[in-house]
């Protein structure tokens, strides 16, 4: 398969966690959206290190796929908290600063 | 991977699975199920980065992502939703502007894409991906590489300041 079918499925898979950031209500849920889209980049990455024949993209895989987890964790922790604070997950309750 | 047609196949059916998971994980009305579809996505990822002979990528993306993020949602879960006793059905909301956006900027892409000759065919493969990886890592690129760890150290702590129990 040519560079082209990776590179639309990865714009696809963007789009979809894309579809989800915007839609969902729950905190998780936007969280999740956000992971697909962090990994449709990936695919994007490792396609055009083949593509192009250099390591690089690689790497900056392994980069991108850490600094993923990183957020996951601190993003999950930051909605315990929430909940703890204000017993919601749901973004349209966290309104406190329209004022 | 000799078979003639292997790749193509393979690719179909790694990306019907991957858009379809893809699809439920947003649509999904239980977030448990969600995360379960996820789960099967990232696999179909994993399973990509093998069709691009990216073997390490592939296991680093099980191990972390399909094994600790899946982990810590599931977690996350069951903590927001164990106290308000509130089903964990979920429901979207302005998906017709949601959708318009998603399927603008995915129109966007791909007749980009379409406009661009790309290359078809791959070039030879690097050779043992994990070895010169593992090189580059440690020579190119070894401040980044100490920088992401200290930007692990940070978020480790982040986590545990954040989810610490209450005094």
């Amino acid at each position: 398969m040519g560079l082209q079918a990776y590179l639309t499925l990865a714009a696809t898979v963007f789009c979809i966690g894309l579809f989800g950031v915007l839609t969902r209500r729950n905190t998780i849920g936007i969280l999740l959206g956000i992971e697909l889209m962090l990994n449709a980049v990936n695919i994007n990455l490792v396609a055009f290190a083949r593509f192009s024949g250099s390591a690089t993209g690689l790497i900056f895989t392994i980069f991108t796929i850490c600094i993923t987890v990183s957020e996951a964790a601190v993003g999950l922790a930051l909605v315990i908290l929430l909940f703890r604070v204000r017993r919601t997950v749901m973004a349209d309750h966290l309104d406190l600063l329209k004022g | 991977m000799t078979i003639p047609g292997f790749d193509v196949l393979a690719f179909w059916l790694l990306s019907a699975m991957l858009v379809g998971s893809a699809l439920a994980v947003v649509l999904s009305k239980n977030l448990f199920h969600a995360v379960l579809w996820l789960a099967l996505a990232l696999t179909g990822t994993a399973g990509v980065f093998l069709l691009l002979h990216a073997e390490f990528l592939a296991a680093v993306q099980l191990l972390l992502y399909a094994g600790g993020v899946i982990t810590i949602v599931v977690f996350a879960i069951v903590v927001t939703e164990r106290l308000i006793g509130e089903r964990i059905w979920q429901t979207n909301r302005g998906i017709f502007f949601g959708a318009l956006a998603s399927a603008t900027l995915l129109w966007l892409i791909t007749s980009t894409l379409m406009e661009r000759s790309l290359p078809v065919t791959p070039l030879p493969a690097l050779g043992d991906v994990t070895r010169i990886v593992g090189e580059r890592v440690l020579t190119t690129f070894v401040l980044p590489f100490e920088l992401l760890a200290v930007l692990m150290l940070a978020a480790m702590l982040a986590a545990m300041y954040f989810a610490r129990p209450e005094e």
